[in-house]
């Protein structure tokens, strides 16, 4: 049994040690926003979080996560809630056949944890290794800045006194 | 004290003495920036493909910058050098400089201004660069769009603070003239001489420099470093398992990979990158001199090479068979990690002919006398040139704690390589991997 921390749950799962952290979110735990692309960490679209950077959860064996914090795009909202990201995803129409946008949303969260602010080159060259067959890039540019902004004013209203 | 140091000591005595002047006059100021019509279009040519094998873009431009505007943070032993404007921006670049004044700081180290150049700036390999060529150079550089770019002010420490201490730093390890061809050789070879001692500075990175960044000469090409990275001995000591032969050679450094040595990567990657641009003669030329220089005995025994190449085939489709057991359960065993992790492509059937990664039995990489580029790899990946064609390979560096790189890394030496086992992978890591998250 290895132990898995996925969006702050700890589920016990028993598998090799050497499967691929996807097939366990998708196949055993019904988490399956993450996509299987190529299965050689050349597309994105299974990106994942651990310990807050993006992973591809493809080439990721659960054996080295024991331990570590895991969140996928489950973690981020619901239907009813979903998060920033989600949101402006929704609002930019920035999935065509939607296929990448769980792994583009999940490497834009890891780097708008970091920095709240990236300019355009940050946010292209953090992008580059996740693809978009559909050619949504423009939109999906869009809509991680328009989140950026959106975490940056909730942010601000949060740190302010109420009543200010 | 050899004559060296004594050499050195007077002319700091001397500089002291003269209040840290050069003794050199300064330019008298030219009016305005040559004309870009009055350089000959097959010169300007000519100077595109020397600075190809120059790599001076690399160096000259920041990333996401305007070429050769400068701005490049150099990390030495002394601080921190920033790169030069070398567009010929009449205020922030070298517009206002003369055909003399490029040629002395090409062949002797010193600006327009009369100050001296750090050696980051490897005139101590340019100096061998004909006139001829610097001329072809210059007309190049003066004929790229002009870009107002201030170069920031360097970060060093003393005495490197102080300019005039080069001077100190010449008269160790400067030797000044043009190179001086081997008659006994054949003129291709001599070409590639020329070229790698000269232009394409390659010893900047490839020889082991001392304590105080001069080139330990006896050990011409015999493996250095650059930005973190081993650069590979290009001498009989090179790791290669599969002996370098001219036409491979020549492959890498046109293509930027070479199916039984390896991929280009880190400092190395914008190198072939540059030249891809070179004269296909000049890069044949390298391939010669480099090939002549990694002579060994074994190159000559027939079926060497296929042997290191079955060898390694061998033990990677053994790999991937043997670690698939269900024993390696422990989250530190790099068996398991590779297993995991790398598995997929390095010794699965590839996807595609075109998708077979090098074996890693058989790259440098794996069999360096240094770790670093291996654990490079693995944390960074391969990443092709933005818009251009190359091996792309994800970096683990999120995937996997230290503890599992290194893991990971002494495994692919024990396994893949005969090699001994490399004995600093701990603090390598830790040190790649601060370095790249203060990159980010």
């Amino acid at each position: 049994m290895i132990e898995l921390n996925i969006n702050g749950r700890t589920h016990a799962i028993d598998a090799d040690p050497n499967t691929p952290l996807l097939y366990v979110l998708r196949d055993q735990l019904a988490l399956s926003g993450a996509k299987f692309g190529c299965g050689l960490g050349q597309c994105g679209a299974c990106t994942v979080m651990v310990d807050g950077q993006a992973t591809f959860s493809c080439l990721t064996p659960i054996s080295v996560l024991p331990g570590r914090r895991i969140k996928t795009v489950e973690g981020l909202g619901t239907i009813e809630q979903p998060g920033p990201l989600q949101r402006a995803f929704i609002d930019e129409q920035a999935a065509q056949c939607g296929y990448c946008i769980a792994g583009m949303i999940m490497r834009a969260q890891a780097l708008l944890e970091k920095n709240p602010s990236p300019s355009d080159a940050e946010i292209r060259r953090h992008m580059m290794p996740n693809l978009c067959r559909c050619g949504t890039h423009m939109r999906i540019l869009r809509a991680v800045r328009r989140a950026a902004e959106r975490m940056r004013v909730t942010a601000a209203r949060e740190t302010q006194p109420p009543d200010s | 004290m050899n004559l060296k140091t004594i050499l050195a000591g007077s002319t700091l005595l001397g500089l002291l003495a003269s209040g840290g002047s050069v003794d050199r006059p300064l330019v008298a100021a030219v009016p305005a920036s040559p004309e870009r019509a009055s350089f000959d279009a097959a010169l300007v040519a000519k100077g595109a493909e020397l600075a190809a094998v120059g790599n001076c873009r690399s160096c000259h431009t920041q990333p996401g910058g305007e070429p050769f505007a400068g701005g490049l943070p150099l990390s030495t032993l002394f601080g921190t050098i920033y790169s030069t404007n070398i567009t010929p921006d009449p205020d922030t670049g070298i517009g206002r400089w003369t055909g003399e004044d490029f040629l002395r700081a090409m062949h002797d180290g010193v600006d327009r201004g009369g100050r001296q150049l750090y050696p980051a700036f490897p005139y101590d390999h340019f100096t061998r660069v004909t006139a001829l060529d610097v001329a072809a150079i210059y007309a190049f550089i003066m004929t790229r769009e002009p870009v107002r770019a201030e170069t920031p002010p360097n970060r060093l420490r003393f005495p490197a603070r102080f300019r005039p201490a080069i001077a100190v730093w010449k008269a160790l390890y400067f030797e000044p003239g043009v190179y001086r061809p081997d008659r006994s050789k054949s003129a291709v070879w001599n070409r590639g001489a020329y070229l790698v001692d000269g232009l394409a500075h390659c010893g900047a990175c490839h020889t082991p420099r001392n304590a105080l960044g001069g080139e330990n000469k006896r050990q011409d090409l015999g493996g250095g470093e650059a930005e973190r990275w081993h650069a590979s001995s290009l001498t009989e000591t090179s790791p290669a398992p599969v002996p370098w032969s001219t036409d491979e050679l020549y492959d890498y450094l046109r293509r930027g990979h070479e199916q039984r040595h390896g991929i280009a990567a880190g400092p190395m990657a914008p190198v072939v990158h540059n030249l891809s641009g070179a004269a296909e003669d000049d890069v044949r030329a390298i391939a010669v001199y480099v090939a002549s220089r990694m002579q060994r005995p074994e190159s000559a025994r027939p079926g060497a090479a296929d042997a290191a190449v079955a060898t390694a085939k061998e033990r990677e489709a053994g790999a991937v068979g043997g670690a698939a057991g269900g024993n390696a359960t422990s989250t530190g065993d790099g068996a398991s990690v590779f297993a995991g992790a790398c598995a997929g492509c390095h010794g699965a059937p590839p996807a595609s002919p075109s998708a077979a990664p090098v074996a890693l039995g058989l790259t440098t990489s794996v069999n360096a006398p240094d770790p670093r580029n291996a654990i490079h790899i693995v944390l960074e990946g391969l990443w092709p040139e933005p818009g251009a064609k190359g091996a792309l390979m994800p970096g683990f560096a999120g995937e996997l704690t230290d503890r599992q790189v290194i893991a990971l890394v002494d495994y692919l030496r024990a396994r893949f390589t005969e090699r001994p086992a490399w004995t600093d992978v701990p603090e390598r890591v830790k040190e790649i991997r601060q370095a790249m998250q203060s990159e980010r």
